[in-house]
């Protein structure tokens, strides 16, 4: 099966240095696809080289197994894109609406019935004769996402359209667009910094750093098998442990770590350094001494930080070897956790992921 | 001060029987004025897209170049104009020095800076991602310096108003390049220097009314359509 967008070996460099370097990359047809990274990783400089609003150093870029040439003005009407900001026309809401349409030189029946279809999907009929200006954040985003689906792309890229929401408004419009998307297949590409916009929209995610692709993967295979450090970090695994391998059974290992040992499975070489990663989820965190239940982990530990995260929080412990854990505030006051309680830590050897380098 | 009073109630009977000599010269200046506007309009826009939205060695130099150009002394216009039309001179040959054309060509040259200028602010001023964004809708190079220029609307009136406002107003090229020729290239203001000069100050003072009453009309006309676009 062809991918419906594929480069190959594109570069771009800017004021003398190259910002985008990627190897290979495929989007297939009715797939959604983050590139997620850092600020500054490239995310939106490829956005654009693939919408072609940028035009590459080199390489290539096939849209349906055809090269794209070097004004492709014909595959620009094909696609579309939207940006962080909503960039709408100092003019009334349907007339946005209808302003790509009109570009594409659609008659005027078949240009109301799209933009009533665009309306509807993102809840903004009732906006359709307000000012542009006069809408608020959350509207304004809406609005251009309406403009662009009005267009039936055939790839949609998106350049962290919630970034500038707050998040109420940003938790809604994530909910409408996934259903969207959903329901439509668009295929779709997505650059934004946050992991969790990633992981709710994403079928595949593609990991940048310095305008290179340094892992691509099922979106649950990046978060669960990181292949660096940087990306482990990244998707927000924030306990990373360096060890050696001590023994290994069938399916399992063990690797010592700041003196105590951790079960995870999988096989590897004794004697060999390895990485670990484990999610903050993935840890329980129990008063002392603490029933393991199926756990394979179980260390005690105590206290060393504590930071409030949104709606719960990272406890930072030192059992040997630093781990963090997310608790909700409910499960901090229960278990009475301050700065240098006791506490055991517990998690199942399933949550210990080998990171590759 | 009688003779101020004595100036402006002679000059309010002036306008009250429609003088035909104010009211031609009147007609006139609006005609060479708008002319001028509307010439300098084409290329103060045309320079300032190209300005604003090119990427060519030497751009930064050819807007500070633009922006001095805003403030260009209506006399050094008259000069060079003068010399460039001169009998003798590159353009001598097509006989414009003292007909309205030359008149013209001198109040374009003084406002198409001033509307360039503005148009390259105006343009620069709408957010970096836009033209890409209209791009990606599905528009031509064509269609998308149009609609930046729609986007644009606003400041680009501001322009309109800069630009007529600064030709009506000058005297020095005007006398310069067309003489201040009676019936063929009198112009308000140039008749206000001379009808000044000779003490006729109820003639003076009702051109200055008139010049007065235009500029404030246009402008006022144009700041109407400007506010009640404006963003809330």
């Amino acid at each position: 099966m062809t991918a419906l967008l594929d480069v190959e070996g594109l570069t771009l460099d800017r004021a003398g240095t190259r910002v985008l370097d990627i190897g290979a990359l495929a989007v297939e047809a009715g797939a959604v696809l983050a590139l997620i990274g850092p600020n500054g990783s490239g995310k939106t400089t490829l956005l654009k080289t693939l919408a072609s609003l940028l035009a590459p150093a080199s390489g290539r870029i096939r849209f349906r197994g055809e090269p794209l040439g070097p004004r492709p003005d014909g595959y620009r009407r094909r696609v579309t894109m939207v940006f962080q900001a909503p960039l709408l026309f100092d003019a009334s809401v349907r007339s946005n609406l209808e302003s790509g349409l009109r570009l594409h030189g659609l008659p005027a029946p078949e240009r109301a019935a799209r933009v009533g279809e665009a309306a509807a999907r993102f809840g903004v009929e009732h906006l359709l004769d307000r000012s542009a200006r006069n809408l608020s954040g959350g509207e304004a985003q809406r609005t251009s996402l309406a403009r662009a689906f009005a267009l039936r792309p055939e790839i949609l890229f998106l350049d962290e359209p919630f970034a500038a929401l707050d998040p109420p408004t940003r938790e809604a419009l994530l909910d409408d667009l996934a259903r969207i998307l959903k329901e439509t297949r668009t295929t779709t590409v997505l650059a934004t910094h946050d992991q969790m916009e990633a992981l709710r929209l994403a079928d595949r995610i593609a990991v940048l750093r310095q305008g290179r692709i340094v892992q691509e993967g099922p979106a649950q295979e990046v978060f669960n098998a990181p292949a660096d450090a940087f990306v482990a970090e990244f998707v927000g695994m924030e306990t990373i442990l360096a060890g050696r391998v001590a023994a290994t059974a069938p399916g399992e290992f063990q690797v010592a770590a700041g003196g105590r040992l951790l079960v995870a499975m999988g096989g590897a070489e004794p004697g060999a350094e390895v990485r670990l990663g484990i999610r903050p989820e993935h840890v329980t965190l129990l008063r002392p001494p603490g029933d393991p239940g199926s756990a394979r982990n179980h260390f005690p530990g105590t206290v060393t930080r504590i930071v409030p995260r949104g709606p719960f929080f990272k406890v930072e412990l030192d059992c040997g070897f630093p781990l963090a854990a997310y608790v909700t505030a409910v499960s901090l006051e229960e278990l009475g956790l301050a700065l240098g309680s006791p506490v055991v830590a517990s998690f199942k050897a399933t949550a210990v992921h080998v990171l590759r380098t | 001060m009688e003779l101020f009073w004595e100036g402006i109630r002679k000059a309010f009977e002036l306008l009250r029987t429609l003088d035909p000599e104010v009211l031609g010269i009147t007609l006139f200046t609006l005609k060479v004025s708008l002319l001028a506007t509307l010439a300098s309009l084409v290329l103060g826009i045309g320079t300032g897209t190209a300005l604003a939205l090119g990427r060519f060695p030497g751009r930064r130099l050819a807007i500070s170049l633009v922006n001095t150009g805003m403030g260009l002394p209506p006399v050094v216009v008259g000069l060079f104009v003068t010399i460039l039309l001169w009998r003798n001179g590159p353009l001598g040959a097509l006989q414009l020095l003292y007909t309205p054309s030359a008149i013209i060509l001198a109040q374009t040259v003084i406002a198409t800076p001033i509307i360039a200028g503005i148009s390259v602010a105006a343009l620069q001023q709408l957010p970096p991602d836009l033209a890409l964004q209209i791009l990606s809708l599905g528009a031509s190079r064509t269609q998308m310096l149009w609609l930046l220029l729609k986007e644009a609307r606003l400041p680009l009136l501001a322009a309109v108003m800069a630009g007529f406002g600064g030709v009506i107003s000058e005297v020095g090229a005007s006398l310069m390049v067309g003489g201040n020729l009676k019936g063929s290239t009198r112009v308000l203001t140039t008749a206000t220097v001379m009808e000044t000069g000779k003490g006729n100050f109820d003639m003076a003072i009702a051109l200055s009314l008139i010049l007065l009453a235009l500029t404030f009309s246009v402008n006022a006309a144009l700041t109407h359509i400007q506010q009640r676009e404006r963003p809330r």
